[in-house]
């Protein structure tokens, strides 16, 4: 130091930064349904002191199961929770009772139980949903809120799908009451945050969907309305995860030669869902869906791949990282000639993924040189995806930062010198003068941008009168 | 001459065709769209095909300044193909463009061209196979309906009634956010018989999402209907929505509320929208109450006047004083900051009476946002009654607010100070609020320590050199010798904030002397903000000492061994010299 201290303070050890603020430990959060007006006074329910079995098998059981399932329409509310002790207590043993007996008794479902069951199910489940407590409400990074009347809504699902599973029931009569409007609200409970609930959910949906044929359009084509409106209006859906798991069996049912509904869904729908921010809560259920179209359906491997090429995630290192996973899985089925199809704008994107500064996904793009598939197209097409690949290759190898990528980079050019020698030492020759003539064309296109701006000056001077025509 | 020049101008339109086809899509698209428009070659882009969203939303965009270059109004139509198109793509932002694009050429075209033109192009998109052309039209009925022939006019309005009972809910949210502006251009009779049942149709949809924007559209209804009308046609929906099932759509009534009482008129408030008020501030929902409270101030003031204190007094505040005290803080804190706004409307009495111990008692609440919404309005309580009634309970909030653990609150507490301290007058400043003013300056977070020293300029401007002189700068030139660098440097940038304010001599002969020993600081950084500094004030001092003092010391620091130091010695040399 030629400035050396004399008269500053002595010792400058201290931490000029000192942190305070620590974080507070979350707390587990619950909520209630929004039940509009539900509060106020005390519910009150006179007990049927008699469970089934005491009852008389053939005559009375019915009716009194039509009694019990009318008693548990009564909604109550759980954010108080001190109110109704007695009741709720009472109204969850009977659910229980309900739930036991749609499962071991026979010929109880008379013509008479089946809309009183649809509408202990609608009164129970279907509510609007509260609003979310926090505005930016983070699925990986925040706790879910829990349904606080889980302990009535639980056993409310329990008994719905033991009910659509019993083997007594005739969707011929169901369809009365289990119809559109009752999907449709069906649906819209999906976005429920309390993920238990959801997971309930899928399995009724996949019932519904598996016994009542007529609905099957319907029910696709509003999954296709709530992944449009996340998409391109609200981007917040809780539920996406579980509806394309439903989706990905029911994809696997189709018949061939696909009907052109599914595959706009396919194009019009699944590929711009990868745009969202919140990818990485569904994504494996995503890229299941997408694999099992083109397992069904090959020719479809173009427009997907394009499609995904379109949605790049230029600038989220996270996203590019699932979207080269998902493209391994596609490449794992892909046909030889669909891949020649595609190779030359897929490998300028993986070329652009290998050289990305960013090791985790320059990593896992240069994963793809340890599957032994698609080493075997890449072999096979060597004379078009070396060129492709090699300047990226060759700079890398030189000028990465992180070790382990350059190692990796050169085990897959190793690769490539033994897949096509002759075409690997012609491109390293040629190297140098390639760069120099990508620089010139560079400046060059520079230079024409100068000349155009150049002359849209002359010309707004011009017509201002100044420069004389 | 000319034949030259065409050949000159030919030229880059190559160039601009093989630009826009260029895969490499890192050239600013501005500039290319821009040098495109200048030579208005429509066909051009037209044909090229891009799919990259940016690149469509800036043409979108584009394209509707675009009439001149195409040659006037007369060929304003030729731009409709490539919008035609870009209203039907997916991605909701380049659509959007591309229909304000539209609607904006749609001024330009002559009846005739719209009848030839525009309208076959709405009613193309109003029966498209994908949501998203449909979506587009029914932004564009509106727009075209005014200067159409009859006939026409009936088709449009056909098109926008099949639109409001679309299938897919996408496209009944867009009819029911432009019903509001197609009721507008529609003559009266229409918006009787057509608009009221779809707006009743809309406003009892499925989806909670269709029904809150009908509640949108139900001001602009209500305004254009004759009050006797308003009754029958409108009420009914509207007391429907306030008390939805959906908590959406009842914070959306809650929202537009003062907007709904002004479209409604004062005999319906008084009857319908005092109890609907009511209840939304007791809503279940904190959402929901917090909008409601949110609107509180508003709603009274626009409350006809020959009643609005009795309403208040016996309707309102009694909402109001359970609110203060809600489970909620968003609510409390929505109410917290309109609140004060009560007493202008009140008056003295009654503020003191019924609304001074609400603000004593949000002032103590747990939230600090909402003792801070508090103190941000002290500025109505001030014109009422005065601020004194309230410093009692003030200055423990402040305090509370000043040592807050959230950053952010003591930023905005800060903020606050200059004007508490015009309003509570230097001696109490001195007394109570001056040590903490103080305390900041040495706060762990940057932001704060910034904030602080510009309070401190604020409080230099607001009560004179010579208090500067005796309270502060002496406090602030004993941070030079803080072991902390950072503190130190607070002096540095106290100094530049205060130089101005306090004056060439205090400048000269205080605060100089400590920034020129502190040029001999070991920590590099506190050594390049003295050069800073010394630029800073430059403008303060006088020649003399400008050459005497300043010079050398800076002439020195650009020797230094710290590169960073050396820049900014000499960056202030020549600006000085």
């Amino acid at each position: 130091m030629s400035s050396a201290p004399t008269t500053s303070p002595s010792v400058d050890k201290v931490d000029g930064f000192s942190r305070k603020s620590v974080r507070k430990a979350k707390q587990k959060r619950s909520q209630s349904s929004s039940q509009f007006r539900s509060q106020g006074k005390p519910i009150e329910l006179t007990p049927l002191n008699v469970g089934f079995l005491e009852w008389d098998r053939k005559t009375a059981q019915p009716e009194l199961f039509l009694k019990k399932l009318q008693q548990c329409c009564t909604v109550f509310d759980f954010m108080d929770t001190l109110s109704d002790l007695k009741m709720k207590e009472y109204k969850r043993s009977t659910l229980n009772e309900l739930v036991d007996y749609v499962t071991v008794s026979r010929g109880y479902l008379t013509e008479q139980a089946y809309p009183e069951v649809v509408k202990m199910v609608s009164q129970n489940i279907f509510r609007t949903l509260p609003p979310s407590d926090s505005n930016e409400f983070d699925p990986e990074e925040d706790e879910p809120t829990l349904e606080a009347s889980w302990p009535h809504l639980q056993l409310v699902y329990e008994f719905f799908i033991r009910f659509l599973e019993s083997q007594e029931f005739q969707p011929s009569i169901a369809k009365k009451y289990i119809d559109q409007k009752f999907v449709l609200q069906l649906l819209e409970l999906f976005d429920s945050e309390d993920p238990r609930e959801r997971d309930y959910l899928k399995t009724v949906l996949h019932r519904i969907y598996g016994k009542f044929l007529g609905l099957r359009a319907f029910i696709r084509k509003q999954i296709n309305n709530i992944f449009l409106r996340f998409v391109y209006e609200t981007e917040h859906f809780n539920g996406v995860a579980e509806l394309l798991e439903i989706l990905g069996s029911i994809i696997n049912g189709f018949a061939l030669p696909l009907k052109a509904e599914h595959k706009q869904f396919l194009v019009k729908v699944l590929i711009p869902l990868h745009t969202v921010r919140s990818l990485s809560l569904f994504h494996a259920q995503l890229a299941y869906c997408i694999v099992q179209f083109l397992e069904k359906d090959p020719t479809l491997t173009e427009p997907v791949i394009r499609g995904l090429l379109k949605f790049w995630p230029k600038t989220c290192s996270q996203k590019e990282v699932m979207y080269l996973g998902e493209l391994e899985e596609i490449l794992d089925v892909i046909e030889p000639t669909q891949f020649v199809k595609i190779q030359e704008p897929l490998f300028k994107q993986i070329s652009r993924c290998v050289s990305s500064p960013h090791f985790q996904v320059a990593e896992r793009a240069l994963y793809y040189w340890n599957n032994e598939y698609i080493m075997s197209l890449i072999e096979e097409n060597s004379s078009v995806i070396l060129p492709i690949m090699f300047s990226s290759l060759y700079r890398i190898s030189k000028e990465h930062w992180n070790p382990a990528i350059v190692a990796l980079v050169y085990n897959v050019l190793k690769a490539f010198m033994e897949m096509n020698s002759t075409l690997f030492d012609e491109l390293t020759a040629t190297y140098k003068s390639d760069r120099q003539r990508e620089k010139k064309k560079e400046k060059e296109r520079e230079e024409l941008w100068k000349k155009l701006e150049d002359l849209e000056l002359k010309r707004g001077l011009r017509s201002d009168g100044i420069i004389p025509t | 001459m000319a034949g030259a020049d065409g050949d000159d101008s030919l030229y880059p339109i190559a160039v601009l065709i093989d630009e826009l086809r260029n895969e490499d899509v890192q050239n600013d698209t501005e500039t290319q769209l821009y040098s495109l428009k200048m030579y208005s070659i429509i066909h051009i882009f037209y044909n090229t095909i891009y799919d990259e969203d940016e690149v469509l939303l800036a043409l979108a965009e584009q394209l509707g300044n675009f009439t001149m270059l195409v040659g006037g109004p007369e060929y304003v139509h030729c731009l409709l193909p490539p919008l035609e198109s870009l209203a039907t793509v997916e991605e909701t932002v380049v659509r959007d463009k591309a229909v304000e694009s539209l609607r904006k050429i749609s001024q330009e075209h002559s009846p005739v061209d719209l009848e030839v033109h525009f309208e076959p192009l709405v009613k193309r998109l109003a029966s498209g196979d994908w949501f998203t052309s449909r979506t587009s039209a029914c932004g564009l009925f509106s727009v075209c309906y005014p200067r159409v022939s009859s006939t026409v006019k009936a088709e449009i309005r056909q098109h926008f009634r099949t639109l409001c009972s679309d299938d897919t809910p996408m496209v009944r949210r867009a009819a029911a956010s432009k019903l509001g502006e197609f009721a507008k251009v529609l003559e009266p009779e229409y918006v009787k018989s057509d608009i009221i049942s779809l707006f009743t149709a809309l406003a009892s949809d499925e989806q909670d999402s269709v029904r809150l924007l009908a509640v949108e559209a139900c001001v602009s209804i209500a305004t254009l209907l004759p009050q006797e009308d308003l009754e029958t046609l409108v009420m009914p929906t509207l007391r429907q929505a306030a008390e939805d099932k959906s908590w959406r759509v009842r914070y959306m009534v809650a929202d537009k509320f003062s907007e709904l009482q002004k479209a409604v008129g004062s005999e319906i408030t008084k009857n319908d929208l005092v109890p609907a008020f009511q209840n939304l501030l007791k809503d279940c929902e904190a959402e929901v109450r917090a909008a409601a409270a949110n609107k509180v101030k508003e709603f009274c003031e626009n409350l006809p006047e020959d009643n609005r204190e009795q309403i208040i007094m016996t309707h309102i505040l009694p909402c109001v004083k359970e609110l203060v005290s809600d489970t909620n803080q968003h609510v409390k804190s929505a109410l917290a900051s309109v609140i004060m706004g009560l007493s202008t409307i009140l008056g003295k009495d009654n503020t003191i009476e019924h609304l001074l111990p609400l603000f004593l008692a949000q002032l103590k609440d747990e939230c600090p946002e909402v003792r801070l919404n508090i103190i941000s309005n002290l500025d109505c309580v001030n014109e009422v009654i005065g601020i004194r009634q309230l410093s009692q309970s003030l200055l423990p909030a402040i305090v509370e607010l000043a040592e807050d653990a959230k950053w952010r609150v003591r930023l905005a507490i800060i903020e606050y100070m200059p004007l508490l301290a015009g309003q509570l007058g230097v001696e109490f400043f001195d007394e109570k609020l001056n040590t903490l003013c103080m305390a900041w300056l040495i706060d762990h977070v940057y932001a704060i320590r910034e904030a602080a020293t510009c309070n401190l300029m604020k409080l230099v401007e607001k009560f004179g050199a010579e208090w500067a002189q005796n309270t502060i700068v002496p406090k602030v030139l004993g941070m030079a010798n803080d072991p902390n660098y950072l503190h130190r440097m607070t002096t540095l940038f106290c100094i530049n904030a205060l130089s101005e304010a306090c004056g060439q001599e205090i400048t000269t002969k205080q605060m100089l002397p400590v920034v020129l020993k502190m040029s001999n600081d070991q920590v590099a950084n506190v050594r390049f903000n003295v050069a800073k500094s010394l630029q800073k004030i430059g403008p303060v001092l006088d020649s003399n000492a400008l050459q005497t003092e300043v010079k050398p010391v800076l002439e020195k620091l650009a020797t230094d061994s710290d590169m960073d130091v050396k820049y900014f010695a000499q960056e202030a040399i020549t600006l000085q010299s």
